[in-house]
């Protein structure tokens, strides 16, 4: 009985030490943003890498999604005669949920992952001691490019990819389901309402936190060589897919509290 | 005063005590060795006197000013004094030669582009380096890296140098440059700490060397007045006779 609690009472503080250590990050990048200048140059760079580079993926994710959904609740709905309402629905969940959800977690993957590995071997090499050693701060130099250009590029991602997947349901709506594609572009248009597209943005911005804020965490704090190079970048997609999922139930939450 | 002072240094890593009670000087415009056995702690201490490093207790000292407890932004101003030259040159990958050398004149001084590039080719040729600035870390051997990382750590015209095996791996040719450079370095009244290994190295550009044995600085002192005699702790360093972690045979 003592081993199990002792177990338990290991992996909890653990845990409490892990999210101990996101929220330090986060109130450190907090401050750091509010009261030093911002490297711009590096955070364009970032903005390239993270935001452009990763367009094309999103816009194939978003896509094929957007194409799916619209066949499924096409075919669905069509035994019940509910085929007009596929427009409604498909704009509905792409807008307050696939789109921000998909994109981020795509996202999550390529950059969480490319964070990570690229810092954690920064760590490796001593790339960050020389950052230090030569007066300058790896805060202001790695985190807070990386995090900003996360927090601006995904929003626009995300609206990218709303448009990709609505834009591909709109075609398959029209060759698949016979729905006439102005009658789709007025009820998707008639559908959605200025806080829906806050939520998308919100959300994608909170995720752009959650994303970029462990994979620092985990690549400033890599200390078993190349090895620990593999285990942060794993530890961070994990950590960044589950703060996505748990923090999309809070906003929602939050989004129908108000709204209601 | 002496420009560095070390004083009941203490550092342990978990239950692994590295260093028990580490205390020496360092004069203005001096160069000190540090020998010890590999493990021994040497780079863990020149770690610490730029702050990389906690100490867990003791008194680190240069110029006067106590650095025990400083938080990280109170070393900015120290660490554009103290430069440390890597073992491995820690360069950054994603920038050239040029880049690299120029990143602390960039961030610290008002020099303008030109004077910049002016100065990094300058640092380049006097390391024999001329041509590379353009070439990317990976690009460059493992001794090449060694002499940027060099050239990145001078050209800011630090007042201390902190050297962690700037010549191990490189040829007798460039070892002998490096050994010129840090003698004209002495010469401009640059105080240094110099970590190796290359018994040759220390004997031709150091005043005075101190040996690290189990924890503790074992013998310090100048050249002249050390022990090299068989049974003197130097002479038992360069014969092997001082294992790693400082234990005896």
């Amino acid at each position: 009985m003592m081993g199990i609690m002792a177990q338990v009472n290991y992996i909890l503080e653990r845990y409490f030490d892990l999210i101990g250590g996101f929220w330090k990050l986060f109130l450190e990048f907090s401050k750091e943003v509010f009261t030093k200048k911002i490297e711009f140059k590096l955070l364009q760079d970032q903005i390239y890498l993270v935001g452009l580079k990763s367009s094309v993926l999103v816009i194939v994710t978003a896509i094929c999604s957007g194409l799916v959904l619209a066949l499924q609740f096409g075919l669905g709905l069509e035994k019940f005669g509910g085929k007009l309402y596929v427009p409604k629905l498909v704009s509905l969940s792409f807008v307050r949920e696939l789109g921000p959800a998909f994109t981020s977690l795509v996202i999550a993957g390529r950059v969480g992952a490319g964070y990570a590995s690229e810092i954690g071997s920064m760590v490796v090499t001593q790339q960050i001691d020389a950052i230090r050693a030569l007066g300058t701060s790896p805060m202001t130099k790695i985190v807070v490019p990386r995090v900003l250009a996360l927090a601006i590029s995904l929003p626009i991602l995300t609206l990218i990819a709303i448009i990709g997947g609505l834009w591909a349901s709109l075609i398959l709506g029209n060759i698949e389901l016979d729905l006439d594609t102005h009658f789709y572009y007025a009820r998707i248009v008639q559908t959605l309402e200025f806080p829906d597209l806050m939520l998308a943005m919100v959300k994608t911005f909170v995720f752009a936190i959650m994303v970029s804020i462990p994979a620092c965490y985990y690549g400033l704090n890599v200390n078993s060589g190349t090895r620990g190079v593999g285990i942060a970048t794993t530890k961070a997609v994990v950590a960044g897919t589950i703060l996505i999922f748990i923090s999309n139930f809070v906003i929602t939450k939050i989004f129908f509290m108000v709204i209601t | 005063m002496s420009f560095i002072e070390v004083k009941n240094f203490k550092k342990s890593f978990g239950d692994k005590v590295v260093h028990k009670d580490v205390t020496f000087t360092v004069e203005k415009g001096e160069c000190m060795g540090l020998l010890g056995g590999s493990g021994a702690g040497k780079s863990v201490i020149l770690r610490a006197l730029i702050g990389l490093e906690k100490p867990d207790s003791g008194s680190i000292k240069i110029d006067g000013a106590e650095t025990f407890g400083l938080k990280e932004r109170q070393w900015i101003p120290i660490r554009k004094r103290v430069a440390y030259a890597f073992q491995g040159g820690a360069l950054f990958d994603s920038m050239t030669v040029m880049e690299n050398i120029s990143y602390p004149l960039q961030e610290h001084t008002n020099l303008n582009e030109k004077e910049i590039e002016e100065k990094v080719l300058k640092t380049l040729e006097d390391l024999g380096l001329s041509g590379t600035e353009d070439l990317l870390p990976a690009s460059l051997s493992g001794g090449m890296q060694k002499r940027v990382g060099l050239a990145r750590a001078i050209v800011l015209d630090p007042e201390v140098i902190l050297y962690d095996e700037p010549t191990a791996g490189l040829d007798p040719f460039n070892t002998i440059r490096i050994q010129e450079t840090i003698m004209q370095l002495k010469e401009r009244g640059v105080t240094s700490i110099l970590v190796t290994h290359d018994m040759p190295s220390a004997f031709a550009v150091c005043d005075k060397m101190a040996v690290l044995e189990a924890g503790k600085i074992a013998a310090s002192g100048k050249i002249s007045d050390l022990d090299t005699k068989k049974g003197g702790v130097i002479y038992r360093f360069v014969h092997g006779e001082i294992k790693q972690n400082g234990y005896k045979k």
